[in-house]
């Protein structure tokens, strides 16, 4: 399939609509909620002892042009969802400039009404996560190779560990809201489906905030050292 | 009962409202909200004060223009009721109740409680009707349409375009209402030919019309005295979807 000028033009401005910018939202927190579960897996593997998670390692870095398609496309939907919601998220300010004295929230959650919070914190997160494991290798006693001596090292202090457990908290909680949206919003939303929001969304949020917290709490207690 | 109100007074659209409070006696819970309103203009203008301006009209909850927030939700706390149908009994002797208008930035405000809602009738004229052929009725089973659908048209069909879920949307979307609109003519046989230029007219005039976009709260859904369904939503969304595939705007043309 070729795409044209007039069809590049015409997703460019559909994307500029108010549900066309939902769609992008959806869309790219897709891409990044896929890529959050292979990581979970991907990291639950310290489990399984050195030599797997460390191998697990070794097989990402030889993948090379694969691995660097992954992280290009992964970061043209984090650039795309990070611009999208903030475009989204001041347009639905301007559009209710005045707020009432006295405001009943009956059906909207904590986690719907600071998407706006979390998502910016998740990228703070991200960022120096990136610092510590990948860009700079600021991580205690870095090794190019042990991977698992990086990880449990960096756990082992505390403080590091809490920071990530928080951070996982509030990226639950992004995705509490997000998942439930997502569907909603390209038009999977239906009143058969819609226990999702109140069960499905929170325990696929949990299972995969758990995922991770996990690692941090394991190095923590001894049970992976 | 004993009650006091809480009102939202401002004299103009430019001009700068507060709270004003006003105690009221002997009011009857058999009373509805708006009698209560009526009771309380009657002892403003007896002592020679500018009444509270409201709108109503049907008073029976069909016609769409009552409504305002009452203590924090739109028509109040009774489901599934128009302000005009919201009854005493519901609140406590004693009880503070606190009333505001509508806000959106589509929804200017007049004058105390009345909002200029015309921005949805703006959204129902950019795409909100079907082309039929004029000339004697057609026969009445002619076009046949599936039991489940003329319901579920019906149910979207409800909505009575009183802009409460606008009004308790945090990002002052109107959704609910054009997906409502949408939905009641698209799921019909007679609503086909139109309905992807529907889907773009009436969705990018609400754009335009500085209405937010869907954040998926459900705030709507739960006080829209008509119960619509954000199950609406999704399909305008998919409407929409598909509409912006394969069609480009069309301007209405007048005949
Ligand atoms: C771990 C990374 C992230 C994932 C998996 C993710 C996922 C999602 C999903 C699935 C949605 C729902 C989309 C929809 O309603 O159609 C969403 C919405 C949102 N995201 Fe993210 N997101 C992430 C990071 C971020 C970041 C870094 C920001 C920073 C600005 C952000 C801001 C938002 C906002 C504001 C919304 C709600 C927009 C609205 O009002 O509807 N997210 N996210
Ligand atoms: S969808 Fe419900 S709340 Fe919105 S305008 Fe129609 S009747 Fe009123
Ligand atoms: S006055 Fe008609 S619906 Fe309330």
């Amino acid at each position: 399939m070729q795409l044209t000028v007039k069809d590049m033009t015409r997703i460019f401005s559909f994307s500029r609509t108010n549900v066309g910018s939902k769609v992008v939202l959806a869309a790219t927190g897709a891409v990044i909620f896929l890529f959050l579960i292979g990581h979970m897996l991907g990291n639950l593997q310290i489990f399984e002892g050195p030599e797997r998670l460390n191998a697990y390692a070794a097989l990402l870095k030889s993948t090379g042009k694969l691995l660097w398609g992954a992280r290009i496309m992964l970061l043209v939907a984090v650039t795309l969802h990070i611009v999208t919601a903030a475009k989204v998220t001041l347009a639905n300010w301007r559009a209710r400039p005045v707020g009432y004295t006295c405001k009943k929230n009956i059906e909207t959650s904590y986690a719907a009404r600071t998407m706006i919070i979390t998502g910016p914190l998740v990228f703070l997160y991200v960022a120096y996560h990136l610092m510590m494991f990948t860009l700079l290798k600021t991580g205690p006693e870095y090794s190019e190779t042990d991977v698992y001596a990086n990880v449990v090292a960096a756990f082992k202090m505390p403080v590091i560990s809490g920071v990530y457990i928080v951070a996982m908290l509030i990226l639950g909680a992004h995705l509490y809201h997000g998942i439930w949206s997502m569907l909603q919003t390209v038009g999977i939303g239906n009143s058969r489906y819609r226990r999702l929001r109140r069960t499905v969304a929170p325990a696929v949020a949990i299972v995969i905030a758990a995922g991770y917290i996990a690692i941090p709490v394991a190095v923590l207690a001894g049970i992976v050292k | 009962m004993k009650l006091t109100l809480k009102i939202w007074r401002q004299d103009g659209p430019s001009q700068k409202g507060g709270l004003a409070a006003y105690p009221m006696d002997d009011v009857s819970p058999d009373m509805s909200f708006l009698e209560v309103m009526d009771m309380l203009n009657e002892q403003l203008i007896a002592r020679g004060e500018r009444p509270i301006a409201f709108d109503h009209d049907c008073r029976e909850g069909i016609c769409g223009s009552c409504g305002f927030m009452i203590s924090g939700e739109a028509h109040g706390p009774v489901k599934l009721t128009t302000t005009c149908q919201l009854f005493m009994r519901h609140f406590r002797d004693g009880d503070t109740i606190i009333a505001e208008p509508f806000r959106s930035r589509a929804f200017p405000i007049i004058k105390d409680l009345v909002v200029d809602r015309s921005a949805l009738d703006k959204i129902v004229q950019a795409g909100g009707f079907i082309s039929a052929r004029t000339g004697s009725a057609p026969d009445a089973n002619a076009m046949l349409i599936p039991k489940d659908k003329a319901d579920r048209a019906m149910d979207a069909a409800a909505c009575i375009g009183c802009g409460a879920c606008v009004a308790v949307c945090p990002n002052g979307s109107a959704m609910l209402f054009t997906a409502a609109k949408i939905g009641h003519l698209g799921l019909l046989p007679q609503g086909q030919p139109e309905r992807r230029q529907r889907a773009l007219r009436m969705v990018n005039k609400m754009d335009e019309l500085g209405f937010g976009a869907c954040s998926n709260h459900g705030e709507c859904e739960a006080v829209c005295p008509k119960g619509i369904s954000i199950d609406f939503i999704a399909c305008m969304n998919r409407d929409y979807m598909r509409a912006s595939a394969t069609e480009t705007m069309e301007p209405v043309k007048r005949v």
